[in-house]
């Protein structure tokens, strides 16, 4: 796994709440059995018209945001389904960073766990943010993990909240399966104490 | 109490503790999952990982597999036959996983095949005070048992399967308080919508709720089922209901229950669980059901619902600016005009189906509706059982013939137009009433408009070919 490192860009805006995973990655995307391909998919729906042409006014189709490496989402971003395909499209799209007031969930551990940094931010600064990026779409954001902070220009700056196992694996690109199996006595022990179990 | 740390406990807590396997400063909680439910979109990926570290599944008997997502609901379809090659290779996947790694695989075409959400309970793998996970969101179903169950991501179903453990930190819990009684026409469906339309898709984020309440105590297994399955439509990890009489008997006989001393000693562990008097939880919620009216959303997220005779919302009278864009964004995806009343809205497709709504008793409903009636000529409906074993149910009991008779399509198990992968979907524009879980944009098919209701609701719409007060029927 890659480690995380700083990241430098301007941020792509999508204001609306409850942006979910079917927004994300439409269920006919997810019919493949490897990850690569995924990103295709990403918000498939609002970047092309029925017909398969390009939906311009859509900002993931507008060349300003073409190397954006942020995400500045609406409230409750990634509810709906489980499908780590939703992080593997973000990611494989080039972002880095989603910022929202809130994320849901299971899209949240799954994002931490596809290098994809996931920023809870007050609504305070949440506004602050979309405006900044309204006025100058080319402002840049730097996030930087290690001291969990966020610059904007005009030596503004900010910083946020993240579990500091997730922030871990994060920067050192820790393994968590390798993390779990390292307890692998005491996962025996576990099941050999355990009575409650019964699949016939 | 709490065996583990002799303290006044809630259901959730007792479950939780009983499966710490081992916890480290400053890091997540290794928790044991007892069973682990797989299907096809959700696992290939995991099961590549463990190939490439070259890791054995490790407990292969405590992991069920059913494929449910992209499966044909037309009748006498088989795998090899599918026109759809994706879909195709998706289950091929599946079905060598499942043999490469010893796992019982219910695949298209076994006499149990069927949602994973359906098929779990029916065969008994689903018991009272077990970890339950699933890559799949509404795994939060099982919780009806009195489980602790929820869904993970693909990494996640790695881990799992690789070790029977999952990395976690502990949730917080909330209590969703229902008194009172169900009056005609009204459904566990129409419950749970209502408490989403209050709390919001976001208001159960990071707790798990146990349901409570005389109401609760009052449901069926099926019902208490329905209403845990949306949990997570309130953004809740998992739902719960303290396991009962109810529950036990529901149990008692089923293929994969513990059986004769087994049982005894099970059923003595699982009268443990319920919730101490005394504990207390990190929130409270009390549903208040006396002026409950059948509901159906209006929008592009489970929140956004109504009562059937209430009229859509106004983003005008909104004053948060993102709240107020996302409404009118929503109404006009679903092309509804603020102010006007939802009753007696044109539909186009009435789905009966899916992991909420798909079991005999919600099958039985939609009969009782439609019995002696006709589809209306503008509406095509499909009833789509939760499984096989339900479809065969429903035959013994005739309803096929009921639906059929009325000009429903009767078709073979699987999730189908829930989320549209298998080839059941909606035209764009078309308006559905639907009752699954998700009514976001294009969910049931790209341009489709869904509109979630219960299976009285929707039968009720087939009958009229618009939306319809049910209680005017029955
Ligand atoms: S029926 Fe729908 S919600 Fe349930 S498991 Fe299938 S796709 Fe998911």
């Amino acid at each position: 796994m890659n480690t995380f490192t700083k990241i430098q860009s301007n941020g792509i805006p999508l204001p609306q709440n409850n942006i979910d995973t079917d927004q994300i990655i439409p269920a006919r995307y997810l019919k493949v059995t490897d990850k690569a391909s995924v990103a295709e998919g990403l918000f498939a729906d609002w970047r092309f018209h029925s017909d398969g042409s390009i939906k311009e006014g859509f900002v993931f189709n507008q060349t300003e945001y073409a190397d954006s490496k942020i995400l500045l989402a609406g409230d409750n971003f990634g509810c709906g389904s489980s499908r780590e395909h939703a992080p593997w499209a973000i990611t494989g799209w080039g972002i880095k960073a989603v910022i929202s007031t809130s994320f849901a969930d299971i899209f949240k551990n799954n994002a931490l766990k596809n290098n994809l940094l996931p920023i809870t931010v007050d609504e305070e600064t949440h506004q602050c943010l979309f405006d900044l990026v309204e006025e100058s779409p080319t402002a840049e954001i730097e996030i930087d993990l290690e001291s969990q902070s966020v610059k904007l220009p005009g030596d503004i700056s900010f910083t946020f909240e993240i579990d500091p196992f997730a922030k871990k694996c994060l920067l050192t690109g820790k393994d968590q399966l390798e993390y779990i199996l390292s307890f692998e006595e005491q996962i025996d022990k576990f099941e050999k104490g355990c009575q409650a179990i019964i699949i016939n | 109490m709490n065996p583990a740390n002799n303290s006044p406990s809630t259901l959730f807590e007792k479950v939780w503790d009983q499966h710490i396997v081992a916890e480290e400063a400053n890091a997540p909680s290794i928790l044991y999952i007892d069973l682990h439910l797989i299907h096809e979109v959700t696992s290939p990926q995991a099961f590549d990982g463990l190939r490439r570290r070259g890791i054995k599944v490790r407990r292969p008997k405590q992991v069920m597999a059913t494929m449910d997502h992209s499966t044909p609901t037309t009748p006498g379809a088989t795998i090899m036959e599918m026109k759809d090659a994706q879909g195709q290779a998706q289950l091929i996947q599946l079905v060598k996983n499942c043999k490469d790694y010893g796992i019982n695989l219910y695949q298209l075409g076994s006499p149990h095949n069927g949602i994973v959400h359906v098929v779990a309970p029916e065969r008994g793998f689903t018991q009272p005070g077990m970890t339950i996970v699933c890559g799949d969101s509404h795994t939060s179903t099982h919780g009806a048992f009195g489980a602790l169950a929820f869904g993970i991501g693909t990494s996640e179903v790695e881990h799992v399967l690789a070790s029977q453990c999952l990395l976690q930190k502990k949730p917080k819990t909330m209590e969703v308080r229902i008194d009172g009684e169900l009056s005609n026409g009204l459904t566990a469906k129409d419950i749970i919508l209502a408490l989403i339309s209050k709390i919001g898709t976001g208001g159960g984020t990071g707790h798990v709720i146990e349901y409570t309440g005389s109401l609760i105590e009052s449901l069926s297994m099926e019902e208490r089922m329905t209403i845990c399955n949306m949990s997570i439509e309130g953004g809740a990890r998992a739902g719960m209901i303290a396991p009962d009489e109810t529950t036990y008997q529901y149990l008692a006989g089923r293929e994969h229950t513990p059986k004769g001393t087994s049982w005894d000693a099970a059923l003595e562990h699982w009268k443990t669980l319920p919730t101490d008097p005394d504990a207390s939880y990190d929130s409270q919620f009390k549903l208040d059901v006396d002026d409950l009216a059948p509901m159906i959303t209006f929008g592009t997220n489970p929140g956004m619902g109504l009562k059937i005779n209430g009229q859509v919302p106004d983003p005008a009278q909104i004053s948060e600016p993102e709240e107020r864009k996302t409404l009118e964004k929503s109404l006009d995806y679903m092309g509804l005009r603020p102010g006007t009343k939802i009753l007696d809205h044109p539909v186009d497709v009435v789905f009966l189906g899916s992991c909420t709504n798909s079991r005999i008793s919600d099958l039985r409903q939609a009969a009782k509706v439609l019995k002696g009636r006709k589809v209306a000529k503008n509406i095509r409906m499909l009833v789509v059982p939760g499984s096989q074993e339900i479809k065969r149910q429903a035959e013994a009991e005739g309803l096929d013939n009921i639906f059929k008779d009325a000009g429903a399509e009767w078709r073979e198990a699987g999730c189908s137009m829930c989320l549209a992968m298998n080839g059941d979907q909606l035209e764009p524009g078309q308006y559905a009433v639907s009752t699954s879980n998700r009514n976001f944009e294009g969910r049931q098919g790209k341009g489709g408009r869904t509109l979630l209701a219960s299976p009285l609701t929707a039968a009720a719409a087939a009958v009229t070919g618009k939306v319809t007060d049910v209680r005017t029927l029955l």
